[in-house]
């Protein structure tokens, strides 16, 4: 009797191994699945698949009026859902051809910037958690936590923030909100530096990322590339200053480029970013600052069509309570337009390609997702290479399965 | 030199003459209509020019309008020139019964997803793509979501009766 798995008659013995990461897998930090070809740890092959918490976003915003598809967006990339907020306010201030006081767009790229860091340092403290550094991840944590309650104090909710309205904010910022800001910016920066510390120079991490997953600018673009990861592989390009909205040039800050468009690379420039952040946040909060008097108190645009009066207003008012009733039962018509705008989102240029035909919902919204543009190339990235390197490809790029499937 | 709309529109309708039309410029953006067969030779046209370099595809899409008969679907291509940062949209309209468009692929690696999503809920057969199969919904699905024909629930039906959602 042989010891010999015994194999039917006529079939080609397998030499590869088939390997799924995914839907639920540690290492994708997300539901999306990659099937890998494996000869032993090598990836010959692998194919992605997406759409596990696909939500039908567009077609449910072609029912709805513009300001109750602001939490469809917040669902997107959930990490950083104030971007997608506010890249869909300005979309709509852009439709309507409303402009903003300084003092809102300011606060606005507070927020926006906030949302960037805590973003980018979930980001990059998970690419050190898969490479087996554990304690970075700690380090940089604690200050999302801080980043949540400065959105709490402004909207009351943290993950999914629903922040600001069509024209502005909600509610003016409120003294706790500029005290837990000057906390974070008087702490971060030090928390953000013995991050680096442990990490840009580390020999074990850098032996671990160098020329993992790396691209070329060329094939970047070609991919469609943008945000941190377009910029890790050398191209400048960034929505902030290509097209600046919500006044980016008034300020002074620079675009931190890479070379090898590797994981090392990616890393880096997600870290510069957060440096950056940090100064245009204090910027713009020096800038609110110097608002005095009755111009400190403006946190909203003169829309009275598309943001709801204040609630005393409401029952005292006549004109406030049409105003009241007309947005909340979503009965005011949207301007004909077609209109593409778009922001720098924390993994790229997010778009919003609005179509309306004088409605009272768009006509067609389409959401421009980079995560989705770009997780096409994981199969060209991790070709090759070690089943390791890939999970830490994966982690690197910043995967959000909320902005793969809409 | 720096390129301006009036620059790209002048240098397309000399290379394709009276083929495009509707150029209308909405906040800003140069907007063109094509017919469905020359969408390939405007990109390849756009993306090889020395001073044209369209190469950057920001976004792929269609629109259906259901009114517009013979022409139903429209696939719109978001162009971007990161040079001058200029950008353009291109606009192909199709029948909803032959919805065959050339796919871009092959100049584009990014637009493989973008034609399988569109695909997915509009029904754009994009020929000549390396792997035209549903992408965001199930493989099973035999319609196409986003076309007009589907509209969500009317949310003052009251033929339910669902006592636990308030209705009936």
């Amino acid at each position: 009797m042989s010891d010999h798995i015994l194999l039917p008659e006529g079939s080609i013995e397998k030499l590869t191994t088939t390997l799924n990461l995914g839907p639920t897998h540690p290492a994708t930090h997300g539901v999306f699945q990659n099937i890998l070809e494996l000869d032993g740890e090598r990836i010959l092959k692998s194919v992605s698949t997406v759409g596990y918490i696909h939500r039908a976003f567009e077609k449910l915003a072609e029912r709805r009026p513009l300001y109750q598809i602001t939490p469809l967006t917040d669902r997107l990339n959930y990490c950083s859902s104030p971007i997608n907020n506010m890249g869909w306010h300005i979309t709509c201030e852009r439709l309507l051809g409303v402009t903003l006081p300084k003092r809102v767009d300011y606060l606005r790229i507070i927020i926006m910037e906030l949302a960037r860091i805590a973003d980018h340092l979930i980001c990059n403290s998970i690419v050190g958690v898969d490479s087996g550094a554990f304690s970075g991840f700690l380090y940089l944590m604690q200050y999302r936590e801080l980043i949540y309650e400065i959105y709490e104090e402004v909207c009351g909710s943290r993950l999914t923030t629903n922040i600001g309205r069509i024209g502005g904010f909600e509610r003016n910022f409120t003294n706790t909100a500029f005290e837990k800001l000057e906390k974070f910016l008087a702490e971060y920066p030090v928390q953000l530096k013995e991050f680096e510390k442990l990490f840009n120079r580390n020999r074990i991490f850098m032996e671990r990322t160098i020329g993992c997953g790396p691209i070329s600018a060329e094939r970047a673009l070609n991919y469609g590339f943008t945000g941190p990861n377009l910029r890790a592989a050398g191209v400048d390009y960034d929505v902030r200053v290509h097209t600046p909205y919500s006044s980016y040039e008034d300020f002074e800050f620079t675009i931190p480029v890479g070379k090898t468009g590797d994981c090392y690379d990616r890393f880096l420039v997600r870290n510069d970013e957060m440096w950056q952040s940090i100064s245009l946040i204090q910027q713009a909060y020096n800038k609110v600052k110097e608002f005095k008097g009755t111009e400190a108190e403006v946190f909203h645009a003169d829309t009275p069509a598309y943001y709801l009066p204040e609630k005393k207003d409401v029952y005292t008012k006549m004109e406030a309570l049409i105003y009241h009733f007309k947005i909340i039962m979503g009965e005011t018509d949207i301007p004909v337009g077609e209109l593409y705008s778009s922001v720098e989102g924390a993994n790229g240029e997010l778009g919003f390609y609005l179509i309306s035909d004088g409605g009272r919902t768009p006509y067609r919204l389409h959401f421009r997702r980079p995560c989705f543009i770009y997780y096409q190339a994981f199969e060209e990235l991790v070709k090759g290479g070690m089943l390791s390197d890939a999970v830490i490809t994966m982690s690197s790029l910043n995967l959000i399965a909320g902005e793969l499937d809409a | 030199m720096s390129l301006t709309n009036e620059l790209i529109q002048q240098k397309l309708t000399d290379k394709f003459g009276e083929e495009l039309r509707d150029w209308v410029q909405p906040y800003g953006m140069l907007t063109f209509t094509a017919p469905k067969d020359l969408n390939l030779k405007i990109l390849q046209f756009l993306f090889d020019d020395p001073e044209l370099k369209f190469q950057f595809l920001t976004d792929l899409q269609a629109v259906h309008y259901p009114a517009n008969k013979g022409a139903e679907l429209a696939v719109v291509y978001h162009l971007h020139n990161l040079t001058y940062n200029i950008r353009l949209r291109l606009k192909v309209f199709t029948d909803i019964n032959t919805p065959d468009v050339y796919s871009a692929t092959a100049l584009y690696a990014s637009a493989n997803f973008m034609e399988r999503e569109t695909y997915d809920f509009f029904g754009v057969n994009f020929k000549g793509h390396p792997n035209l199969r549903r992408i965001l919904n199930v493989d099973e699905m035999d319609y196409f979501p986003m076309r007009k024909e589907f509209p969500l629930e009317d949310q003052t039906r009251i033929d339910k009766d669902d006592e636990m959602f308030g209705r009936g």
